[in-house]
């Protein structure tokens, strides 16, 4: 039977402040950030979206330094608009990657080899200007990482994705719509994780000790993986009970690529380009092997 | 080109068992027939469709004897069959209908222009007027399985094979879905094989029944003819089976043989004029739950799904919410049950209720206070399990409310001997047949008797027995003086309880729209801000 | 039923042997994807809900690598379940995605990490012919893991922390993954098969 639960989304702060047990709350992700309007940048074929994502990830992954990291971060930023997505609803969406961020730049400015002066030095703790130095890379670094693909990814239809993956790259049929056909269920296991906090609340097991939170959270994991496998199967019958799995399976539309996916492709590579050519510049590169 | 059917010895075991999950069957259904297929839960009834539809996964278990579909062994990758399960959200495939319509159709390998041109007409065919483009997580229960349907109107099938698809969604849908079946079997003059509890949905459209047994066929023929036997009635009855309203056996002379289980107390089927509705007023009692001007939303919401709601729920009192799909009843029962926050408003618990705990408002209290004193049914029993075993799960809100564990293990076995799963006490909850999960979890809420229950559509897809169980389940907890608060499109489970109707407002649906109700689904929260 | 007639030694139990085929059906491929977004969907869940834990282990961060080894929990489970060559690899990958998508700060390189975290989960079945499915073949996997997952880590975000740091990450995470994503994998898979829910898979059966 079904749950009657809108994908909603609970944000962390009202939660906090209202609920007496603060359990888990879920922002909705099957919902990802909303595309408001059509830019050229949103009806891209998603494999350059993809492309894009992978290429700036390598301008940005392969050393640890303030200006390669930068230059990536400051063009993603700038180039947001460009993608038709919801601003606000993007903020929204990517408050808590600075938090995140900070906590490796933390664990950097703590363990890296401390060299040049020493700036803190509090008991365990001595931070030096070459381990903070090195932590702002981090910093930088992870939320360079993090953004272009997040938001990439959210102008995606992950239809016209399977007909990209299958027409282009010509990976199996079966398994990308049967990935794709699961994807969909995400937005309702996050509904479904909604319900299981509230039923925890009512069975009595919700709050109380960490012993008992951490008990009552992962009786409440173990359900939704027992209810979504049991979804996964009915899914996979009403799949095949569609002749899914015959060979020779048509697609209703073409995937194709433009001019606009040219120009998205070079522009991603200059970006790379100009972030470690001006790492060079500046002598800061620093490669992360070797 | 409709295909015959035919079984010769067929049964089905499942791995892990001895006795076949099915069977062992011989039948035969004429190309273009249309059969309702009844029995009781655990007659196999599900495998055997699955089994025509050539969908039993391979690994699982193990075929004897013979299954033919128009002559060859089914296979679902020939196109001949389509099949429509039970649950709606388990069986859309893509985010958009006009690419879940094509699915079948790209399987099959149709040209593209072919699919895009019956793209539109399956889904006019079925009702959904509706632009390709439109999102299928926006659709209701009901359209689902329409939209599901349409799919297989555009593969033109030979064989439709239908298991329980009204059981998820509410009544009036239901023979919306119903139609929309019949009208893909007109179009396709398939033959139609279908599961169902409900007879009465089907019994004027069917041409033969077919009465499943755990030992092979019970009863077969033409619908006039079955359920007009009196010598069939028992049978049909302790299957669990819905008597059509017109049968005249089951009401009269039927019981005079041993009654099923829990049946006997009162009749299955409408009850109108029992003896609750004398006896109701003479035991109400203090008021436990108070609401002042109440609106409910979902977390997030900018509008609320249901408002300006005063009621005062006493003990020993039935209350039913009712309404229209999408008129806030979930919302406003999770709302009374403390576990959503009041939109704008108070639910406030009374004296009687409160028993010590210090807040007056219920979403106030610890979680272990609250399930002490009101209780929640969610529309999906799996979701509310924690334990490993049924003992357990009953156990577990007696132990939480400060029970005593000679008082705890008594309770544990009234209720097991009253749910009739003594001998399953050690069973995972999880592993339980849809009906002993739905008895299983109200149990489970009534265990630490509750003062309110409540409970959100608790009789969507069960079978007599069970409702009838369920019906006698509520009763013991209103004599014992709780409330119960029921969200329910049941009429006769109401009027079985005894219930007072409150009727949630009837708003326009474009209001619904913009604030994005429950029941639709629209992962819009954030397009509404 | 060729199967009946197996010696009965707690390896030969009809719960640990392999499926009739290797050859993947539509519900392998549908339960591994569903499997990894269930996964990724509480990995995401737990980072939220854990960030007070996490800021404990920020005290001495390669202390956060005992905790780190349940980030390889999808490769190990979904082999448990499944069974097929390549379960492991595809349901850790779909796993990353997803919290990836979700947002993650790791961004895409952890389509990389689940890469690589799945194909070492995936190299210990391999190496056992996907024809033995038990506790420690399972704990082996999840350690492996969790091996791929520190040394990538290290090379990938750890780059600057000094050697005997990412040493003490590595064993941290090693110890988890064995304790966390290989035994516990293992039990979870077992609690699940009790609830009847894996009755179309080899791994469903409970005698």
């Amino acid at each position: 039977m079904t749950v009657s639960v809108p994908v909603i989304a609970v944000s962390e702060s009202l939660d906090q402040r209202t609920r007496p047990s603060p359990e888990v709350s879920v922002q909705d992700p099957g919902q990802l950030i909303p595309v408001v309007r059509s830019t050229a940048v949103a009806r891209c074929n998603p494999l350059t979206k993809i492309g894009v994502a992978l290429i700036l990830m390598f301008g940005t992954l392969l050393s640890i330094d303030l200006v390669s990291a930068g230059v990536v971060l400051l063009a993603s930023l700038l180039a947001l608009p460009a993608t038709g997505l919801d601003l606000a609803a993007a903020a929204r969406r990517l408050w808590f990657l600075p938090a995140g961020a900070l906590l490796a730049a933390w664990g950097t400015a703590l363990l890296a080899e401390k060299t040049g002066d020493v700036v803190v030095e509090f008991g365990p703790l001595l931070f030096t200007t070459g381990s903070l130095s090195a932590a702002a890379a981090i910093f930088v670094r992870a939320l360079a990482l993090a953004i272009p693909l997040i938001v990439l990814a959210s102008t995606i239809d992950p239809r016209d994705l399977a007909d990209a993956l299958v027409q282009h790259l010509r990976l199996p049929e079966v398994v990308v719509v049967s990935v794709l056909a699961a994807s969909r269920l995400l937005g309702l296991l996050v509904s479904e994780w909604q319900v299981l906090s509230m039923a925890r609340r009512a069975r009595g097991v919700a709050g109380g000790s960490l012993v008992r939170r951490t008990n009552s959270l992962f009786s409440g994991v173990f359900v939704l993986l027992v209810v979504s496998i049991r979804r996964a199967t009915t899914l996979a019958m009403a799949m095949e009970g569609r002749s899914f799995g015959r060979p020779g399976r048509t697609w209703r539309r073409r995937s194709t690529f433009g001019f606009r996916d040219l120009v998205v492709v070079v522009s991603a590579v200059s970006v790379c380009v100009f972030a470690i050519g001006a790492a060079h510049l500046f002598g800061v590169w620093n490669p992360i092997i070797g | 080109m409709a295909l015959p059917i035919t079984a010769c010895g067929y049964s089905w075991t499942h791995a892990d068992r001895d006795e076949p999950a099915v069977g062992p069957l011989d039948l035969q259904i004429a190309a273009g027939e249309r059969v309702l297929l009844l029995g009781a839960s655990g007659a196999g009834k599900s495998t055997f469709l699955h089994a025509v539809a050539g969908v039993l996964p391979e690994e699982s278990g193990e075929p004897a004897g013979e299954l033919l579909v128009g002559g060859e062994a089914p296979d679902p990758r020939r196109g001949s069959t389509g099949l429509v399960l039970q649950d709606p959200d388990s069986q859309v495939i893509f985010s958009r209908i006009g690419d879940d319509v094509a699915f079948g159709m790209e399987n099959l390998g149709l040209p593209a222009e072919v699919v895009e041109a019956r793209i539109p007409s399956s889904l006019r065919a079925l009702g959904l007027d509706l632009p390709p483009e439109h999102p299928s997580a926006a659709l209701s229960g009901g359209q689902k399985q329409r939209l599901a349907l349409a799919g297989i109107h555009a593969m033109a099938p030979d064989v439709i094979v239908l298991d329980e698809p009204t059981a998820n969604i509410d009544p009036a849908s239901a023979t919306e879905v119903r139609d929309a079946v019949l009208t893909v079997q007109a179009e396709t003059t398939a033959t139609m094989l279908v599961v169902e509890h409900r007879v009465e949905l089907w019994i004027d459209h069917v041409d033969q029944v077919i009465v499943l047994g755990r030992d092979g066929i019970v009863a077969q023929g033409p619908p006039g003819q079955l359920f007009t036997d009196p010598e069939l009635t028992d049978t049909l009855i302790d299957c669990g089976i819905w008597m059509p309203q017109d049968s005249p056996a089951p009401r009269r002379g039927g019981l005079s043989a041993p009654p099923p289980p829990r049946s006997a107390a009162h009749q299955v089927g409408p009850l109108s004029g029992s003896p609750i509705e004398g006896g109701r007023s003479g035991r109400l009692g203090e008021v436990l739950l108070r609401t002042d001007q109440l609106s409910a939303a979902r977390p997030r919401m900018r509008t609320p799904a249901a408002s300006d709601l005063s009621l005062s729920l006493r003990s020993g009192q039935a209350l039913g919410l009712v309404g229209a799909n999408g008129a806030g009843k979930s919302t406003t029962a999770l709302t009374l049950a403390g576990l959503l926050p009041e939109f704008s408003g108070q639910v406030l618990a009374e004296a009687a209720l409160r028993e010590g705990a210090k807040r007056t408002r219920p979403f106030a209290w610890p979680s272990k206070q609250l399930a002490a004193r009101i209780g929640m049914v969610f529309q999906e029993p799996a979701h509310q399990f924690l334990t490993s075993s049924v003992a357990a799960e009953l156990e577990l809100g007696p132990r939480l409310a400060g029970w005593s564990a000679a008082e705890a293990q008594a309770r544990v076995a009234e209720l097991l001997g009253g749910l009739g799963l003594t001998r399953l006490a050690h069973a995972h909850p999880q592993s339980l047949s849809g009906g002993e999960k739905r008895r299983l979890s109200v149990a489970a809420m009534l265990a630490p008797r509750p003062r309110v229950l409540i409970v959100d559509e608790p009789t969507f897809g069960q079978d007599a027995l069970t409702w009838a169980g369920l019906v006698e389940m509520f009763r013991d907890a209103l004599d014992y003086g709780s409330a119960v608060v029921a969200v329910s499109h049941d009429h006769s489970f109401l009027e079985a309880i005894g219930a007072d109707l409150l009727e949630l407002g009837d708003r326009s649906s474009a209001e619904r729209v913009a604030d994005c109700q429950p029941d639709d689904r629209v992962s819009a929260g954030d397009r509404s801000e | 039923m060729p199967k009946t007639t197996t010696p009965k030694t707690t390896s030969a139990r009809a719960f640990t042997s392999a499926p009739k085929s290797k050859q993947w059906r539509v519900v392998d491929y549908v339960t591994t994807a569903v499997l990894g977004i269930a996964v990724g969907l509480v990995f995401w869940v737990l980072a939220l809900s854990w960030k007070v834990l996490e800021l404990a282990f920020q005290a001495f961060p390669p202390s956060i690598g005992l905790i780190a080894g349940l980030w390889v929990l999808a490769g190990p489970l979904a082999a448990a379940i499944i069974r097929k060559p390549g379960a492991a690899l595809l349901c850790e990958l779909i796993a990353a995605i997803v919290e990836a998508v979700l947002g993650s700060h790791f961004g895409a390189t952890v389509l990389l990490s689940g890469l690589l975290q799945g194909l070492g989960a995936e190299l210990v079945f391999a190496a056992f012919g996907y024809r033995r499915f038990t506790l420690w073949v399972t704990a082996a996997s999840g350690m492996l893991a969790a091996a791929f997952m520190a040394v990538s880590e290290n090379i990938m975000y750890n780059a600057e922390w000094q050697f005997g740091f990412q040493a003490i990450y590595a064993v941290c995470a090693i110890v988890s993954g064995l304790v966390i994503s290989g035994i516990g994998a293992w039990f979870a898979y077992r609690a699940i098969a009790a609830t009847g829910a894996l009755s179309s898979f080899a791994s469903g059966r409970l005698r």
